[in-house]
């Protein structure tokens, strides 16, 4: 091969309209720069320097004096305890929701095919209603309910009642309509109530998955509810907030590693749960 | 028999851990309801109507958004190229020591939340979007390096191991053996990170962190309930329409 072809061989073709490319997403992102204030220096001026320096000093070690590891406890079962009653709440909004809002129990279409007009006029709200809910993160409704209920756990059980029954309604609705609708048919044309068929048609085949989703969602719960102390629900995130306002190094870096454990332990739950029931 | 046997006492164990919670937190739910506090309840909720749309506060709720999709934006596009070259390290490309090492960092950036992230960031950057940007970031390099170290160690080797025994270097091999094979995968899960961080960037202002979040937080603490109100359905918006889009998207795409 002589050497002149081998020379050209090491340009690459399409190397213009990729340097283009970058070229414009840069213009792209410089106003996404402006807008988000990037100044890397700020993070190395002197203040702000020393501020972190010293927050970072003080977290090692880990604070362990009994006194806060009791602390830490009572808030590691709040959090625990906030995610599995708002679940429960929400469990008892999302399971009549969901009902209302899937098409597997609709009677009119077992003979025409698709549901009446007055079965999609209730049943469309309902999805609407879903979708909000779930819509809104579970933060600003804890940061509403904290102004209105006041600070503490109640805010956090009310705030993941409402988002949750807003996703867990609308999984469950498609669950139902995702199984083998026979039975349900079947069941429905024979004269059984909408509720009966539901129970011996649709739920035999569905419990394994509802359950699975459900134990998926109280892990995400705890997460959740972590998080949510940060606007004052109560909890780990609570502390963690607190305890940064304060500057404790050494708490915070407890908080967060208890954090961890807890999501791990959260994780482990719910797997052994399903092998058990799902 | 054994099976619904135990199956019924897993059962029973749920149940009572639900009624242990809410003995535990004692939740005062009659009170809750009790007339007086219904009516105070009614109020607050009665005040967020009608939401604020005077033209003014409505240019500054569209600043608020485009600033958190800037946040969500930039976080992301840092997390990617800091996620980019993390995974080299995670996939084992340097040795077996870098790669245990940078593991273990992804995984600390990743299970840290990002709320956690914007308020140690609001310490070390100050209030403002520039502290919700870095959150962004540190937490979802955490995520993507591991994804792209995922895809690094599942594309095949040939093509590269092709262009090492016809001569090339080490860089080139990877930037034409490799990259092309990993990158519509790297973009896919950048892309629907984006998605979830324009979700958290909306919320990150909770803790100072700019964007919608802080507005909201400073309009209730404020009392400007009707202001409020508009900052949520801005929010509330602004999720649906990416939802919306990322469907869209997804099923254009396949």
């Amino acid at each position: 091969m002589p050497v002149t072809a081998t020379r050209a061989h090491w340009h690459d073709p399409a190397a213009t309209p990729r340097a283009l490319l970058t070229l414009a997403l840069l213009l792209v992102l410089w106003p996404g720069l402006q807008l988000t204030e990037f100044r890397p220096q700020i993070l190395f001026n002197a203040q702000n320097r020393e501020v972190m320096g010293r927050f970072l000093a003080g977290f090692w070690p880990p604070d362990t004096s009994a006194e806060f590891l009791l602390m830490l406890g009572r808030a590691t079962l709040e959090t625990l305890a906030m995610a599995t009653a708002g679940l429960a709440l929400a469990l008892l909004l999302a399971i009549p929701l969901s009902l209302i809002a899937t098409r597997t129990l609709s009677i009119s279409a077992l003979f025409s095919g698709r549901p009446s007009r007055t079965g999609r006029l209730l049943r469309y709200p309902v999805r609407f209603v879903l979708i909000v809910l779930r819509s809104i993160p579970e933060i600003v409704w804890a940061l509403l309910f904290v102004r209105a209920v006041g600070l503490g756990p109640t805010a956090g059980v009310l705030a993941i009642a409402i988002t949750y029954s807003g996703m867990l309604g609308k999984v469950y609705a498609e669950i139902y309509e995702s199984v083998d609708p026979q039975p349900a048919r079947a069941l429905l044309q024979s004269g059984s109530s909408r509720l009966a068929a539901f129970l011996y048609g649709v739920l035999p085949n569905a419990a394994q998955e509802l359950t699975s989703y459900t134990l998926y969602r109280w892990e995400c719960a705890v997460r959740a509810s972590v998080i949510m102390g940060f606007v004052g629900a109560g909890g780990l995130g609570q502390m963690i907030d607190l305890s940064m306002r304060m500057f404790a190094g050494g708490e915070v870096v407890s908080i967060l590693l208890t954090f961890l454990l807890l999501v791990l332990l959260a994780d482990q739950i719910s797997q052994q749960l399903r092998k058990r029931l799902a | 028999m054994k099976q619904s046997l135990s199956a019924a006492l897993w059962l029973l164990a749920i149940v009572a851990a639900v009624v242990a919670s809410f003995a535990y937190l004692q939740l005062d739910f009659a009170s809750l309801f009790s007339t007086d506090s219904r009516a105070q309840m009614l109020d607050y909720a009665g005040s967020f109507f009608p939401p604020n749309t005077s033209a003014g506060w409505l240019s500054k709720l569209w600043q608020g958004t485009l600033e958190t999709l800037a946040i969500s934006a930039i976080g992301t596009l840092l997390a990617a190229f800091f996620g980019a070259l993390f995974s080299l390290l995670a996939a084992g490309r340097l040795g077996n020591m870098a790669k245990a090492l940078c593991r273990l960092l992804l995984n600390a950036l990743r299970s840290v939340p990002e709320l956690v992230w914007a308020a140690l960031m609001v310490l070390a950057a100050g209030l403002g979007p520039f502290a919700g940007t870095l959150a962004i970031a540190l937490h979802t390099t955490g995520v993507l390096g591991r994804l792209f170290a995922e895809a690094l160690e599942n594309t095949p080797p040939e093509p590269a191991n092709a262009l090492r025994a016809a001569g090339a270097s080490a860089t080139t091999a990877f930037l034409y053996g490799t990259l092309p094979g990993v990158i519509p995968q790297w973009l896919a899960y950048t892309l629907y990170r984006w998605e979830n961080n324009i979700r958290m960037a909306a919320v990150l202002g909770f803790v100072g962190a700019g964007g919608l979040g802080q507005m909201l937080h400073v309009t209730l603490s404020l009392f400007q309930q009707s202001k409020a109100m508009s900052v949520i359905l801005a929010m509330l918006a602004m999720v649906l329409l990416v939802d919306a889009l990322s469907g869209w998207l997804r099923a254009r795409l396949g």
